[in-house]
C-alpha cells in the first residue's frame, strides 16, 4: 500500500490538508493575523468610502426582546452564536447550523427566521424576538401554554424554535386552519415526533391569542 | 467558516468598488441563507463580505412605467409572495415561492440570492469542489448521483442548478440587470446561466466584481403560466424535478408556450422540443403527455438518476395542464 | 382486594394514573428555560471540536498541529496519533479546543494529517461485492424447513427484503461540558441516557475513582439509543479539560453527530415461506445479512413476532464495513426485523389471495403468549382504519394515477422496568420531594414519578418536587429498552408507600385510630372513608416536628408493580402517485398495549412520536455512503431527511387499557410501537401498486423502478 497524502477536501469533522489551496493568489489585501481576533479598526478600500469592519472584533449593537446590548464581535459570528456564545440566551438552539431545522427560529422584524443563518453584524438595527420574551411575569405565552397542553414537545430541544415558528406564523395568520399550518410549519424539524401536538397547539393557541392572552 | 472582512455599502457603485475582480477573494451577502452555509462547510471562503443589504436601491418590487415587472435583487421571498401585483399578474411566481417551504428561509431569502445560489451538490458541499473532481476524474458518473443531472450531462459538470425561480422568470422571458465597473447592462435570463468547464468558473454570467441589481419581467399579456415541483417531502425539499410553462393561447389553442425544466441540468433546461409539441394545440391530458415525453427525449440519465427523467416528465406534463386551468 | 402490601390503586380509585397529564416539565421547553447540556456555559469555558479522519480506512503516518497552535488561545489534545489504524470516516484523530467557538473551528482547519489509505468497505447491501468482509455465522434450526416447503401441498413465496442503514439524529448533539475542580474532581453535564451509569464510564477511562465524578443531565434532547456511554470523545475530553486546566464544551457538530455517534444497521434477507392452502403458515427460511460497523454486527431476530413457526431454517452474514459503529437505535434489530418478516408473510398472503387481516388473524397463535392480545389489537386495528371498507386485493387499478392501499404489521416487546433507587421525601412543611439519578429523555420520567407520589400521597402533581438527572442521587437504571417507566414508577410507588406508612404513624395519635386505618386523599389525611375524621396533609406533616420522612424506593422489590411483554399492531392507509413515485401517508392507526397506563397523555405521545419516526424511517431516511471516498454524503438535515409536519397525515392512537391489560402492572412502552411503521407502509404500498418495494425507504426511485417491472401501472 503506497503511503498517500490527502487529496480530498474537507473531511467530516473539518480536519483539512489542502483546503487551503482555494485561497492562494489573494488579491484583496487584508492583515496577516486576521484569525487573531482582537478588535480592529474600520478602515476603507481604495477608492470606496464604506468602511471596513473586521476580520476582527468589532463593536455591534443587538436590540434584542427591546433590550440593546452591545457586543465585542468577529463580523462572521452569526445570531444563534451571539445569542448562545455571549449572551446566555440559550432558547434559541444549535441543531442543523444550516438553515435547516429550526431549532434556532428568532422573529426579527415580525418575521420568522433561521438565526443560524443571520450574521449578528446584518441583525443590527433591527428587532430581535427570543423566546425568552415569550414568558412576562412567569405567564407562559398562549403559544408555549397550547404546546403544554396538548403535549406538543418530548425532549424539548426543537421546541422553542417550533414555539417561535408557530407565534410568528399566527402573527401573520390569525385564522389558521390545519393545511396552513402544516404548509406554515414547514421550516422545523422535530426528531421526537411531536407534530401531532403542534398542530394542536397551533390550532388552539391561535384561538387563545384571539381571545385576549396574548402576551407580547 | 473563516474570518472575513465585513463591508455594507449603501449604493451599487460602491459595493462593485468594493468587490475584488477574481472569484474567491470576496462574495455578495444578500439574504445569507445559502451563503452562510457554504461557508460553514468551507465551499466558499471568502476574504471579504459586500452586504447588499443598506442599499435601497435594491430593494423592492414595482411596476415599471413599460409595464414590465421590476424585482430588487434583495426583494425576498416573502416580499413576493405578499405582492399584490405578482399574485395578480404572475401567480406562478408565487408558487415557485411557495415551493421553499420554510417561513424562515422565505424571511430571509431574497429573488438575487436564489438566481445565484450554488449547487447543492454534496460532492461540492463535501469539500470536492464544484466539479466534484477527485485525482482528476469527476466522482459523480460512478458515485451518488440520484440528484444529479439527467440532461447537459456530458461532463465535466453535472449538478443541477437549484433555483427556484429561474425557470419560470426564463420561461417569462425576464432579464437581469447586472452592475459592475463600467455601469450597467442586461442579459436575457434566458442566456445568463451556463455550465462551467473548470474550477475557476462559475454557473452564470457574472463577473467576480459585478453584482446582480435587478429582474426585469415582461408584462404577461394574459399568458397563461404556471410551476410544477416534485418533492419528495412537504416539508423544506428541495425538488427532485421541476417545470416551469407559460402558455400564450388564442381561444383554447397554444399560439406559443414556453417550456423550462429545472433541478434537471447544469442550468435550467429549456425544451423546444415541448415547446413545439405545444404550438398550435389545444392543451388535453395527451399533449401534456406528449410534450412532457418530448421534454425528456434526449435525456442522459446517470447510474442512479434514471428516476428523474420520468420525474421531469410529469412535473412538465402537470405544470402544462396546471397552466392551462390556470385563468 | 390488594393482596401485597405494595400495589397498584384499583380501577375507580385511581385519582391520576390512567388520566391525561400534562408533562410537568412541559412549561420548562416549552418556554425555552429548560437548560440543557448544549446550554450550559461555565467562566473561564474553552470550547472544543473534534478533527476527525477524512478516510473510512486509513493509517495516521503524522500530525502537525504547529499552524492551529499559533491561534490565540488554542490548545490541542491528541486521540489517536500517529500509527494508530482508523476504521472510520470521522474517527476522532484529536481535539482542537480555544476561548472562542470560531476560533476552535479555525484550529481545526489548520491541522495537518498525513494518512496511508487502507481499502474499505462502506456498502454492504450486494453480498457479492464484500469479499472476504462478510463472516457467515452458524445455521440455526427447528423442525424441519426443508420438509415443509417439499409438501406438494405448501403455497411458497421467495423474496428479498432490507432495511437501509439510518442515523438516530438526536436533536441535541453528543457532547458535554466538563470541569475539574481544584481537589481533582470531575463534574460532567453529559447529554446521556444513563446518568447514574455514566461516572463509571468516566472513572474507568481516567482512572480515578468513581466518586471523584458527578454527572448531571437536567435536560437532555433525545438519545434513541445512541447516548448510553461516555463515548471516546468524552473522556479524552475529560483529559484535555484536566491538561489545560480549564471548563471544556465539546458537543459535536451536525455533521460528526450524524456520521459516528449513531447509526441503526441496515438489515437484509432472502426470505422463502410457505403456507398451507387454508393459511397456516409452516415454515421459514431466511440469509440474511447486516453490518455492524468494524465488527460486523448481532443477528435480527428472526422470524420476527410471529416466532412460533414449526420450521425453521436461518443463516446469517456479519459483514465488517468502515461506516463506523451501530448502536442501539430504538428497539434495536426489531424494526429491520419486522421488514423482513412481516413484509414476507404479507407477500405469502397475497400469493394465497388472502386479506392479509384475516392471514394473520390465523397466524396469531404463531405469536406465542401474545397470540390473544395480537388477535384483539388486530380487530381493533381493522375497525380504527376502516380496514373492510378500505382494503382491497393487491394492486387493483383505481382510476387516475393515485393507488391507495393499506398494509399491517405487528410488533412485540419485553420492557420490564430496570433496577432503579430513590428517595421520597416529606418534610415537616409538607413539602413532598422524589429524588433518583434517573433521566428524561423526553418519555415523561418526571412526569411518571410525580403522578405515582401524587396518587400514593392523595396530593396534586403540582404538590410533587422531582429532583433527577444527578448522578449524586441514588442510582437509577439506564433509559433503554423501553425499562425507566416501570422502574422509576414502581421505586416511587414503593418508597412512597412506606413513606406515607411513616407518615400515618405520625398522625394516627391525634385521630384516635391505628394507623393502618388511615388514608391519604385530596390532600388529607383521614380515617379510611370518613372525611370528617381528618387532618390536612400540611396539618399531618407539621406534626413531624424537626424529622423529615425519608423513604428509599426501589425497583424490584416486594410485590410485583410491572410486568414484560407488550403487543401492537399498526395500518398503514396510504396513497401512491404511480407517475411520480411518490408515497403519500393518509393514515396510521396504532394499537398499543403497555399493561397499566399511567398517563395517557405522555403514552399516547410516545405512540404518535414513534409513528411519525416510523414513517420519516420507512420513507425518507438513509445514510448516503459514497463507495470512492468511504464517507457519509448527507450528514446535514438538508439530504438526512426527517419528515416535517406536513408529512405525516391522520394519525390514531388506541392504548388498550382495563381489565386484562391493567393487571399486568406497568410495561415499557418507549420502543415498541416504533417497530411496525415500516413494515406496515411497505406493505401498504404493496397493497397500492401490486408490486413489492423491497427495501425501506421507499423513495420515489425505488418506486418507479419497481413499476417498471410490473404493478399497476
Amino acid at each position: 500500500m503506497s503511503r498517500k497524502k490527502d487529496k480530498l477536501a474537507r473531511p467530516p469533522g473539518r480536519g483539512s490538508v489542502s483546503r487551503r489551496d482555494f485561497l492562494r493568489g489573494a488579491g484583496v489585501a487584508v492583515s496577516g493575523g486576521l484569525i487573531a481576533g482582537e478588535t480592529t479598526k474600520a478602515r476603507a478600500a481604495a477608492g470606496a468610502t464604506t468602511p471596513i469592519l473586521g476580520p476582527g472584533k468589532v463593536p455591534i449593537t443587538l436590540r434584542i426582546n427591546g433590550k440593546p446590548q452591545t457586543l465585542e464581535l468577529e463580523p462572521r459570528v452569526t445570531l444563534l452564536d451571539a445569542l448562545r456564545n455571549h449572551l446566555d440566551l440559550t432558547g434559541a438552539k444549535n441543531v442543523c447550523d444550516r438553515g435547516t431545522c429550526g431549532a434556532c427560529t428568532v422573529i426579527l422584524d415580525g418575521d420568522p427566521v433561521y438565526a443560524c443563518n443571520v450574521l449578528a453584524i446584518e441583525a443590527q438595527g433591527r428587532n430581535i424576538q427570543t423566546i425568552e420574551s415569550l414568558t412576562v411575569g412567569g405567564k407562559l405565552h398562549p403559544v408555549s401554554a397550547a404546546f403544554v397542553e396538548h403535549d406538543a414537545q418530548q425532549c424539548g430541544f426543537c421546541t422553542p424554535g417550533f414555539v417561535m415558528a408557530v407565534k410568528a406564523f399566527l402573527d401573520h395568520h390569525p385564522n389558521p386552519t390545519m393545511e396552513s399550518v402544516e404548509k406554515g410549519l414547514g421550516g422545523n424539524l422535530c426528531r421526537c415526533g411531536t407534530y401531532v401536538g403542534i398542530r394542536k397547539a397551533a390550532l388552539q393557541a391561535a384561538k387563545s391569542v384571539k381571545g385576549g392572552l396574548h402576551n407580547a | 467558516m473563516e474570518a472575513f472582512e465585513y463591508a455594507r455599502p449603501t449604493s451599487k457603485e460602491e459595493a462593485v468598488k468594493l468587490l475584488a475582480g477574481t472569484w474567491g477573494e470576496t462574495e455578495v451577502l444578500a439574504g445569507g441563507t445559502d451563503l452562510l452555509s457554504l461557508m460553514k462547510d468551507y465551499a466558499s471562503n471568502p476574504k471579504r463580505l459586500v452586504s447588499l443589504s443598506g442599499i435601497a436601491a435594491l430593494k423592492g418590487i414595482s411596476s415599471q412605467p413599460d409595464g414590465d415587472l421590476r424585482i430588487g435583487a434583495t426583494a425576498t421571498l416573502q416580499e413576493l409572495i405578499a405582492s399584490p401585483i405578482v399574485a395578480k399578474q404572475y401567480p406562478a411566481l408565487v408558487e415557485a415561492a411557495h415551493g421553499v417551504r420554510s417561513p424562515q428561509i422565505q424571511s430571509l431569502g431574497t429573488v438575487g440570492g436564489d438566481l445565484l445560489q450554488r449547487p447543492r451538490c454534496w460532492y461540492y458541499r463535501g469539500g470536492h469542489g464544484l466539479l466534484a473532481q477527485h485525482d482528476g476524474k469527476s466522482l459523480v458518473p460512478d458515485g451518488e448521483n440520484q440528484y444529479h443531472a439527467i440532461l447537459g450531462n456530458s461532463g465535466p459538470a453535472y449538478f443541477v442548478n437549484p433555483s427556484s425561480f429561474a425557470p419560470i422568470l426564463i420561461a417569462l422571458g425576464a432579464k437581469v440587470r447586472v452592475h459592475g465597473p463600467s455601469g450597467a447592462r442586461e442579459v436575457e435570463l434566458s442566456k445568463f446561466f451556463r455550465t462551467p468547464s473548470s474550477e475557476s468558473e462559475r454557473e452564470y454570467d457574472l463577473k467576480p466584481n459585478e453584482i446582480l441589481t435587478e429582474i426585469l419581467v415582461p408584462a404577461p399579456g394574459g399568458a397563461k403560466m404556471a410551476v410544477y415541483e416534485v418533492r419528495e417531502k412537504e416539508a423544506l425539499d428541495w425538488p427532485l424535478a421541476a417545470a416551469a410553462v407559460v402558455l400564450n393561447t388564442s381561444g383554447k389553442t397554444v399560439k406559443s408556450a414556453r417550456v423550462v425544466m429545472g433541478h434537471v441540468a447544469p442550468i435550467p433546461w429549456p425544451s423546444p422540443e415541448a415547446e413545439a409539441a405545444l404550438a398550435g394545440k389545444t392543451i388535453s391530458e395527451s399533449v401534456a403527455d406528449e410534450a412532457g415525453k418530448a421534454a425528456v427525449a434526449k435525456a442522459t440519465p446517470l447510474s442512479k438518476n434514471a428516476y428523474k427523467v420520468q420525474l421531469a416528465r410529469v412535473a412538465t406534463k402537470r405544470a402544462i395542464l396546471a397552466a392551462a386551468g390556470g385563468a | 382486594m390488594p393482596s401485597c402490601k405494595y400495589d397498584w390503586p384499583a380501577a375507580g380509585q385511581r385519582k391520576h394514573i390512567g388520566k391525561r397529564i400534562s408533562r410537568i416539565d412541559g412549561p420548562d421547553k416549552s418556554s425555552g428555560r429548560a437548560k440543557y447540556t448544549y446550554d450550559v456555559n461555565r467562566p473561564g469555558i474553552l470550547f472544543a471540536k473534534v478533527v476527525g479522519s477524512p478516510y473510512a480506512h486509513a493509517k495516521v503516518t503524522s500530525i502537525d498541529t504547529s499552524e492551529a497552535e499559533k491561534l490565540p488561545g488554542v490548545k490541542v489534545h491528541i486521540v489517536q496519533g500517529v500509527g494508530t489504524e482508523i476504521h472510520w470516516a470521522g474517527s476522532e484523530i484529536l481535539l482542537v479546543a480555544a476561548p472562542a467557538e470560531e476560533v476552535a473551528r479555525d484550529a481545526a482547519q489548520r491541522v495537518k494529517i498525513d494518512f496511508e489509505v487502507l481499502p474499505h468497505l462502506v456498502h454492504e447491501e450486494d453480498l457479492s461485492k464484500v469479499g472476504d468482509r462478510g463472516k457467515p455465522t452458524a445455521e440455526q434450526k427447528t423442525g424441519d424447513a426443508a420438509a415443509a416447503f417439499s409438501d406438494p401441498d405448501a403455497v411458497i413465496h421467495e423474496g428479498y427484503y432490507g432495511s437501509a442503514i439510518i442515523a438516530h439524529c438526536c436533536m441535541e448533539p453528543h457532547g458535554q461540558v466538563v470541569e475539574w475542580t481544584p481537589d481533582g474532581n470531575l463534574r460532567a453535564w453529559e447529554s446521556t441516557q444513563n446518568v447514574s451509569g455514566m461516572p463509571k464510564e468516566y472513572a474507568d477511562a481516567l482512572g480515578i475513582p468513581v466518586t471523584n465524578v458527578r454527572v448531571m443531565t437536567p435536560h437532555m434532547g433525545g438519545g434513541f439509543g445512541s447516548k448510553f456511554g461516555a463515548d471516546r470523545w468524552g473522556s479524552e475530553c475529560a483529559k484535555f479539560s484536566k491538561a489545560v486546566g480549564k471548563p471544556i464544551k465539546m458537543m459535536l457538530e451536525r455533521d460528526l453527530e450524524l456520521v459516528m455517534a449513531g447509526a441503526r444497521p441496515p438489515h437484509y434477507a432472502k426470505v422463502k415461506v410457505a403456507a398451507k392452502k387454508d393459511g397456516t403458515v409452516t415454515a421459514w427460511e431466511s440469509d440474511s445479512w447486516s453490518t455492524g460497523g468494524p465488527t460486523g454486527g448481532g443477528i435480527p431476530p428472526l422470524p420476527y413476532a410471529l416466532n412460533d413457526i414449526p420450521n425453521v431454517t436461518k443463516r446469517h452474514t456479519a459483514v465488517a464495513t468502515n461506516i463506523g459503529p451501530i448502536r442501539a437505535w430504538r428497539a434495536p434489530n426489531h424494526p429491520q426485523a419486522a421488514v423482513l418478516t412481516l413484509c414476507a408473510l404479507d407477500d405469502l398472503a397475497a400469493k394465497l389471495n388472502m386479506d392479509p387481516m384475516d392471514f394473520f388473524q390465523k397466524n396469531a397463535g404463531l405469536g406465542g403468549e401474545r397470540a390473544d392480545m395480537y388477535r384483539q389489537e388486530l380487530t381493533k386495528a381493522a375497525e380504527l382504519s376502516d380496514w373492510k371498507k378500505l382494503w382491497h386485493p393487491r394492486g387493483t387499478k383505481i382510476a387516475g394515477n393515485v393507488e391507495r392501499g393499506l398494509g399491517l404489521s405487528l410488533h412485540t416487546w419485553g420492557g420490564r422496568g430496570h433496577n432503579s433507587r430513590g428517595t421520597v421525601t416529606i418534610n415537616p412543611d409538607g413539602s413532598v420531594e422524589v429524588a433518583a439519578g434517573s433521566q428524561d429523555l423526553g418519555t415523561g420520567t418526571r412526569t411518571v414519578i410525580a403522578l405515582t407520589a401524587a396518587e400514593t400521597l392523595g396530593l396534586e402533581i403540582k404538590d410533587i418536587k422531582v429532583s433527577i438527572g444527578d448522578s449524586a442521587l441514588l442510582p437509577s437504571g439506564a433509559s433503554g429498552g423501553s425499562t425507566t417507566v416501570g422502574g422509576v414508577s414502581s421505586m416511587t410507588r414503593r418508597g412512597a408507600i412506606d413513606a406515607r406508612e411513616q407518615l400515618f404513624a405520625a398522625v394516627a395519635p391525634s385521630l384516635g385510630v391505628p394507623p393502618d386505618q388511615l388514608e391519604a386523599v385530596d390532600g388529607k389525611i383521614q380515617v379510611k372513608g370518613s372525611a370528617a375524621k381528618s387532618v390536612s396533609w400540611k396539618q399531618a406533616c407539621a406534626k413531624l416536628g424537626m424529622n423529615s420522612i425519608k423513604a428509599e424506593g426501589k425497583n424490584p422489590g416486594p410485590c410485583e408493580l410491572i410486568s414484560s411483554g407488550v403487543g401492537g399492531v399498526q395500518v398503514a392507509d396510504v396513497s401512491v402517485d404511480i407517475e411520480t413515485g411518490l408515497v403519500k401517508i393518509n393514515k396510521m392507526v396504532a394499537v398499543q398495549d403497555c399493561g397499566l397506563v399511567l398517563d395517557l397523555k405522555t403514552a399516547e405521545s410516545q405512540c404518535y412520536g414513534a409513528l411519525i419516526m416510523g414513517i420519516s424511517y420507512a420513507l425518507h431516511e438513509e445514510k448516503i455512503m459514497d463507495n470512492a471516498t468511504g464517507r457519509m454524503l448527507n450528514p446535514n438535515m438538508e439530504f438526512y431527511k426527517l419528515a416535517g409536519i406536513g408529512d405525516i397525515g391522520e394519525l390514531v392512537v388506541h392504548m388498550m387499557t382495563g381489565p386484562g391489560y391493567d393487571e399486568r402492572g406497568v410495561i415499557g412502552l418507549g420502543e415498541p410501537p416504533v417497530i411496525s411503521p415500516g413494515a406496515a407502509i411497505s406493505n401498504a404500498v404493496a397493497n397500492a401498486i401490486g408490486v413489492r418495494i423491497p427495501t425501506i425507504p421507499i423513495t420515489p426511485a425505488k418506486v418507479l423502478a419497481a413499476l417498471e417491472k410490473g404493478g399497476v401501472a
